[in-house]
């Protein structure tokens, strides 16, 4: 979805980042992307590329630590690891699965100087 | 101007609301350069930005009331050069050159949710039950909403936000029904947020205790990743569309509360299959509510306006429930004051 939007939220988090702690460089920003949050990695990383060009992150590395979905099945009362909102429960084959995890996108902590 | 989007400055328009922003720049040392945007469609394209700045800006001038703070500080950024507004980075330290990881840990959406949470609090203080309807373009939102406003006319105040990239035209029909309309444009945007959502809220002054509709923009990704404040998003899907939409696009299924199957009137010339829509429709969001309805014939309408009048009912019962706590409180505390005076 709307990777540009997020590429932007990213270089907002930062620049605050930097106006309240004062510094100058950011080498490296660590992100943190759920496999749900519907964040398509390469487009993320496209948008990012041209966002940071010129700002106080250019060049930063990104470092992309993506979290598993996870999901509760009201079929069999498991806490399973899925792929898709649309996956089938892997232990039962209910689709009565309840995303419960790794719909997240966070800016984790970035390396400065 | 959306607060999280790539869609360039001064592109949304709110109708009747001069949004410039007026920089008061002084010290000039004006140059241009070239701006470049990109779109999530891929699409890139430059227009020359010509800048005169300073390093004394005095705030943005807003013709109106704000509900946000648009006054935050706020900075340019040129060539590798930074020049910050009136913002602490003024009081940088020296000597903090050596690298060391700063601990951030926020949600890249976290302003955009900050914005929507504003609003829901504006919502609930007032009593109104907001809800963003959310849909591709042609599933007859516009028209579910112009029967909605007048089925409900006489019983229930309701208003409108219109989100198009374009046009009044939705809003145009709207307010033909007699019920307040706000349109907002988001230029190249694809979707409102809730930065935009709190400055048509201003213009709006809604009545107490009421009904807001916000219609978002005709598409099935974006608004998704939104929250505008809303008690609910409501997903319209038309029969004239795939039954296998809720599994082409689900992340809008799964943020939605309320699957509403609009043109029901046309079943009998389509080869929809409506029990496999449904059952597509939970695979992605067990929870999700199911109304059949045509707008056109008024088929299933009735069940639909139940259900927003309960949600009108709940949040007028939950204003009423904090006006009376807050009534306790004030009695309280003045009973407090007499013992003090005494």
């Amino acid at each position: 979805m709307h990777e540009m939007s997020l590429a932007e939220g990213i270089l907002q988090i930062v620049e605050d980042a930097a106006a309240g702690q004062g510094f100058k460089r950011v080498t490296e920003v660590r992100l943190e992307i759920g496999a749900l949050s519907g964040v398509e990695i390469e487009a993320l990383n496209f948008c990012l590329d041209m966002v940071l060009k010129d700002s106080i992150a250019d060049g930063a590395r990104i470092e992309l630590e993506k979290t598993p979905g996870q999901g509760y099945c009201l079929g069999c009362g498991e806490n399973v690891l899925i792929n898709a909102l649309y996956d089938a429960c892997p232990k039962c084959g209910s689709y009565q699965v309840q995303a419960t995890g790794g719909t997240e996108m966070r800016v984790k902590d970035l390396l400065v100087e | 101007m959306c607060t999280v989007c790539g869609c360039g400055q001064g592109e949304t328009k709110i109708e009747g609301h001069d949004h410039g922003h007026p920089h008061d720049h002084e010290h000039a040392h004006p140059h241009d350069h070239t701006h470049e945007h990109s779109h999530a469609d891929g699409s890139v394209h430059s227009h020359p930005h010509a800048h005169e700045h300073s390093h004394a800006h005095t705030g943005h001038d807003h013709a109106h009331e704000p509900l946000h703070d648009n006054n935050a500080p706020h900075y340019h950024e040129h060539k590798g050069e930074l020049h910050y507004g009136l913002g602490p980075a003024h009081a940088h330290a020296p000597g903090l050159s050596q690298a060391r990881m700063v601990q951030i840990e926020q949600d890249i959406l976290g302003k955009n949710n900050g914005y929507a949470a504003e609003n829901r609090q504006y919502f609930s203080e007032h009593g109104l039950f907001a809800i963003n309807l959310v849909s591709s373009p042609g599933s007859g939102k516009t028209t579910l909403l112009v029967k909605t406003i007048e089925a409900l006319a006489g019983s229930l105040s309701v208003a409108v936000v219109e989100g198009d990239q374009q046009t009044s035209n939705d809003a145009d029909r709207i307010r033909a029904t007699g019920a307040p309309a706000i349109q907002v444009n988001t230029g190249k945007g694809c979707h409102l947020d809730a930065h935009m959502v709190g400055h048509a809220l201003e213009r709006l002054n809604l009545p107490d205790d009421s009904l807001l509709m916000i219609e978002n923009v005709g598409n099935l990704v974006c608004p998704a990743g939104f929250d505008l404040g809303e008690a609910h998003k409501v997903v319209i899907l038309s029969v004239t569309e795939g039954e296998d939409k809720p599994l082409k696009y689900p992340d809008m299924f799964h943020a939605a509360d309320l699957m509403i199957l609009n043109k029901i009137d046309l079943l009998p010339y389509l080869s929809f299959d409506v029990e496999k829509c449904i059952e597509y429709a939970h695979r992605i969001n067990p929870k999700l509510e199911v109304l059949k309805v045509s707008a056109t014939s008024g088929e299933g309408m009735k069940c639909w306006l139940a259900w927003l009048t309960e949600g009108v009912d709940v949040a007028v019962s939950a204003r009423q429930q904090n006006v009376n706590l807050l009534r306790q409180r004030i009695a309280e505390l003045e009973a407090q004051l007499a013992a003090v005076k005494e």
